[in-house]
């Protein structure tokens, strides 16, 4: 076939009637061969959008027979162990998709392993940003707008769990009334207006329910929407080298390639999610039987991404403080409150606010389109590090009782280990990272001070053998060398030894410190090992026994 | 140095050696393949149109597969019935796989499609300040002010101020409307009534009985006379009541009567038979578990561990309070029937609760 010359009339005759009525030839002028960077983490943000759509698809069809209801009824669908046992119509009709629906027992499974992996992919997408520092300026808003979501998918995922009325989620939703009402003041409230009275009562569901199919999804997708829209209108970050900087985007253009390679991506995930469905079984509702608050299986896990509430929650030790006594008033249960916000707490907020403090300390106010590489910036690197340690070991933690049971530990040694390594495996993360990240530039300074290990060995006329070091390609060195000290607030003092503004109270002085020591460049580029430029050969074997040849 | 070093500096073209862990040529940090650029558009390249075609071909099979996939899908929809869960099982596998396989085969050939045949692309555009330049942002301060001042928001105090009351309770009535979310329509205070009863409160009119949970069989205490026995009871009469069940379950543990230690209060069970709350304090999972030799009751939720003989307190894990005891007695036919209420409530803590088991102590002493 030959190329086109001219726009065939299918297409040019719907486009004319359009531009005659929205003007859209503009909007398509700048934005057709909009360029978009390539690097595979920017597919992270990509799967979690496409298994966003994927959970849209599935759970309308899982919404045509799923019916939200407590009513008592008595089983009588074709999966003969349950049949005759009474049982919630939410449950009775959750089998009834499994078993009396052809490909209903897939999109249940496709929607919960897509919900998985739509929590899964936000989780990496968002560290990829937080190490890459692509939440910097210009983007806080669109940082904000993930961590509401990532809140927000947590709770979609609680409230889809729960529907189907089992015996596993009900031992979830049990576990979500025995926090809401161990909150100080509000607690029976909360739990008395969620529940509709007292726990379980018959409400819960259907509750549930609209929550899940109406209202979050909805917050999810006007989000999801501002979070795609400010990442269009910004453009996408890039990484260093190939001619990258603030001022410019290198990449391929939207269309045809991005739109293709976009569209490849949504089938991959589609794809994913399908064969999981169909290979990998996830939550067989029909072996844990109807819920009864009577009953409950032994090693319950939750969906992975509540598994650090679940850790943390058993991590606690038993405390709980009676303020006023035998009053009526004033039990504060520790154990529960605790565990249940201050994790959650610690983790969302320090996300929210990370961009500001950041920017507080280092007096960072250029809008930044290129990303850190993460050793680049060692303190924001180990402070990732360390939240992933913390949350890491809550999350493990909440699987205590299967890794007592698989590797044969004391169960209550797990605990004990748990609470001291949730304390210490920060901190320890935060020392490793640092040094690790120090290492790093440290390579990256020697490769530019002495170039590339080329693989030549050679013999020098007095019998040593060197291997020949050569410069690393543009690319690489262009990548290294976009490396620049992260900033420092201007703390000098001025000659009558005021600090700046800003700078003084305890609080500009704590501002001053972290600055300093957040800030700055760690390891210069051009010293690579204190060697000169031109030292681009090293000894590579037959050097040790008589150095005094190499030394001249 | 010598000159002899400085002669071999450049690498030697004749006898490259490569050593055995070192980058190989041609790898990253070395610097990778040629590419040839389109001599009309910089930063596009094309590839040969040798390789296009063969790719188109990889391409054309991948997109067949879709198809063929997609057709076998309707078919084994029509072909496979639900039902059992060997048909759903075969019907799940037959539709996801095919399904699995058209997307993945449309998902291939795109991939192939843009790598292999489309050009590869290295190309720059400028970014634009996001922010409007300072003539700008002055123009929309006027028009602000300007309208402002229009509008007599500013210079008329008792519109602004009348408007921001009319409001302040209009945007309460969503919040009042959500009353009702608590059908009992009840205070804070009658909350806390409930919560510390049970339906077991009732056997002070007509005695109830213990029933197994399951079988819904009372519990005849000479029957139940193996120490180390354990079952899970429910209410006579509310076998099946989500409500009182998640309060009133019990579990009954049958000792030597030797064996119960003084934090059991003797007095409330009937010949080595105790009853305690199988709700657990920590957040009211079920205490399901029990370890014989121990005497342990654990909860699978959170671990929670509590000693049945020593009045069920808490000797490991998160609970902070003891698993209320049921007193407990026998009719006149001998089933196990309950004497009382708890005399605390049961389950997870909360606001309102305050020192119970002090206040049952005081209580019982007064």
């Amino acid at each position: 076939m030959s190329e086109l010359t001219s726009v065939p009339k299918a297409i040019s005759g719907p486009s004319s009637f359009l531009d005659d009525r929205l003007g859209a030839g503009n909007f398509l002028k700048r934005n057709l061969r909009k360029i978009f960077p390539d690097h595979w983490t920017y597919l992270l943000g990509e799967v979690a959008l496409y298994s966003f759509i994927i959970l849209l698809l599935t759970g309308t069809f899982l919404t045509l027979w799923f019916k939200p209801g407590m009513e008592h009824v008595i089983y009588d669908g074709s999966y003969a162990p349950l049949k005759g046992v009474g049982m919630s119509q939410a449950y009775a009709s959750s089998l009834e998709i499994s078993f009396d629906v052809r490909g209903g027992l897939l999109m249940r499974q496709m929607h919960h392993w897509a919900a998985l992996l739509f929590v899964a992919s936000m989780m990496v997408h968002m560290l990829r940003v937080f190490f890459m520092g692509a939440y910097r300026k210009p983007r806080e808003l669109t940082w904000l707008i993930g961590v509401i979501l990532l809140t927000l998918a947590l709770a979609e995922g609680l409230t889809g769990y729960s529907l189907p009325d089992d015996l596993l989620s009900g031992a979830g939703l049990r576990i979500t009334e025995g926090v809401a009402i161990s909150l100080p003041l509000v607690g029976t409230y909360i739990t008395f207006f969620l529940f509709g009275g007292e726990y379980p009562g018959m409400d819960v569901i259907s509750r549930f329910y609209s929550l899940h199919i109406l209202l979050i999804p909805g917050i999810l997708l006007a989000l999801i929407g501002a979070h795609v829209v400010l990442t269009w209108v910004q453009k996408h970050t890039q990484m260093p080298g190939r001619g990258a900087n603030n001022h410019n985007v290198v990449g391929a253009p939207f269309y045809p390639a991005f739109m293709l390679k976009a569209g490849a991506m949504f089938l991959f995930t589609f794809a994913l999610v399908a064969g999981l469905g169909t290979f990998a079984q996830i939550n067989p509702i029909w072996i844990f039987g109807p819920y009864n608050p009577a009953d409950i299986s032994a090693g319950s896990q939750p969906d992975f991404y509540m598994g650090f509430l679940e850790g943390s929650l058993r991590l606690m030790p038993a405390w709980e403080i009676n303020l006023f006594g035998t009053a009526h008033a004033g039990t504060l249960p520790l154990s529960v409150i605790i565990p249940a916000l201050l994790p959650m707490g610690i983790i969302m907020t320090g996300l929210a606010l990370y961009p500001f403090l950041e920017r507080w300390v280092t007096g960072d106010h250029r809008a930044l389109h290129v990303s850190d590489r993460p050793r680049n910036n060692p303190h924001r690197t180990s402070i990732g590090m360390s939240a992933i340690v913390f949350y890491g070991v809550l999350w493990l933690l909440g699987a205590n009782d299967e890794l007592s049971a698989n590797f044969q530990i004391s169960l209550n040694v797990t605990t004990y280990v748990g609470r001291v390594l949730v304390l210490v495996g920060p901190v320890l993360a935060y020392i490793i990272t640092y040094r690790i990240c120090l290492g790093l530039q440290r390579s990256d300074a020697a490769v530019i001070g002495h170039g590339v290990e080329s693989g030549v060995i050679k013999r020098l006329p007095h019998g040593e053998f060197i291997e020949v070091h050569t410069a690393p390609i543009d690319t690489v060195e262009d990548s290294l060398r976009a490396k620049e000290p992260v900033p420092m607030l201007p703390v000098e003092e001025d000659s009558a030894g005021i600090p700046p503004k800003g700078m003084r109270g305890p609080l500009g002085k704590l501002r001053a410190a972290m600055s300093k020591s957040y800030g700055g460049e760690k390891i210069p580029l051009d010293d690579g090992h204190g060697h000169g430029h031109d030292d681009d050969e090293h000894a590579a074997v037959g050097s040790g026994d008589d150095k005094s040849i190499t030394r001249h | 140095m010598t000159d002899n070093e400085h002669e071999i500096e450049q690498p030697d073209e004749r006898v490259p050696k490569r050593v055995i862990g070192t980058p190989a040529p041609g790898t990253s940090m070395l610097g990778a393949k040629e590419t040839v650029e389109d001599a009309d558009v910089p930063g596009v390249m094309i590839p040969d149109e040798k390789s296009a075609r063969k790719a188109e071909k990889i391409v054309a099979l991948c997109f067949t597969i879709t198809f063929l996939s997609a057709i076998a899908f309707i078919i084994l929809y029509v072909q496979i019935q639900v039902g059992t869960p060997e048909s759903t099982g075969q019907s799940n596998l037959a539709l996801g796989g095919t399904l699995t396989l058209a997307l993945l085969g449309l998902a291939v050939g795109i991939t192939v499609w843009v790598r292999s045949i489309m050009p590869k692309y290295n190309l720059i555009q400028e970014r634009h300040d996001l922010a409007t330049d300072e003539t700008t942002r002055e123009e929309v301060a006027d028009t602000f002010l300007q309208g402002a001042n229009e509008s007599g928001f500013v210079k008329r105090p008792l519109l602004r101020r009348t408007l921001l009351l009319a409001s302040a309770p209009l945007g309460l009535l969503p919040l009042v409307l959500l009353r009702d979310l608590d059908n009992s329509k009840m205070t804070g205070a009658n909350f806390n009534k409930l919560l510390r009863h049970t339906v077991w409160a009732e056997t002070r009119k007509k005695p109830m009985k213990l029933i197994v949970e399951g079988t819904g069989q009372p519990i005849r205490a000479a029957d139940f006379n193996s120490p180390g026995g354990i079952l899970s009871v429910v209410p006579e009469g509310y076998e099946h009541d989500m409500n009182a069940l998640a309060k009133a379950t019990l579990i009954l543990i049958k000792f030597r009567p030797e064996d119960l230690k003084p934090g059991t209060n003797k007095n409330w069970t009937h010949d080595g038979i105790v009853a305690y709350s199988k709700i657990c304090t920590h957040v009211g999972c079920p205490a399901a578990l029990y370890e014989q030799t121990t005497h342990h009751i654990l909860c699978p939720c959170h671990q929670s561990t509590f000693d049945a003989a020593d009045g069920a307190k808490v000797i490991f894990g998160p609970a902070a309070r003891p698993l209320p005891q049921l007193n407990i007695g026998v009719d006149a036919e001998g089933f196990l029937i309950a004497k009382d209420d708890f005399n605390v409530p049961v389950g997870p803590s909360y606001w309102e609760r305050g020192d119970a088991e002090q206040a049952a102590r005081e209580g019982s002493t007064a």
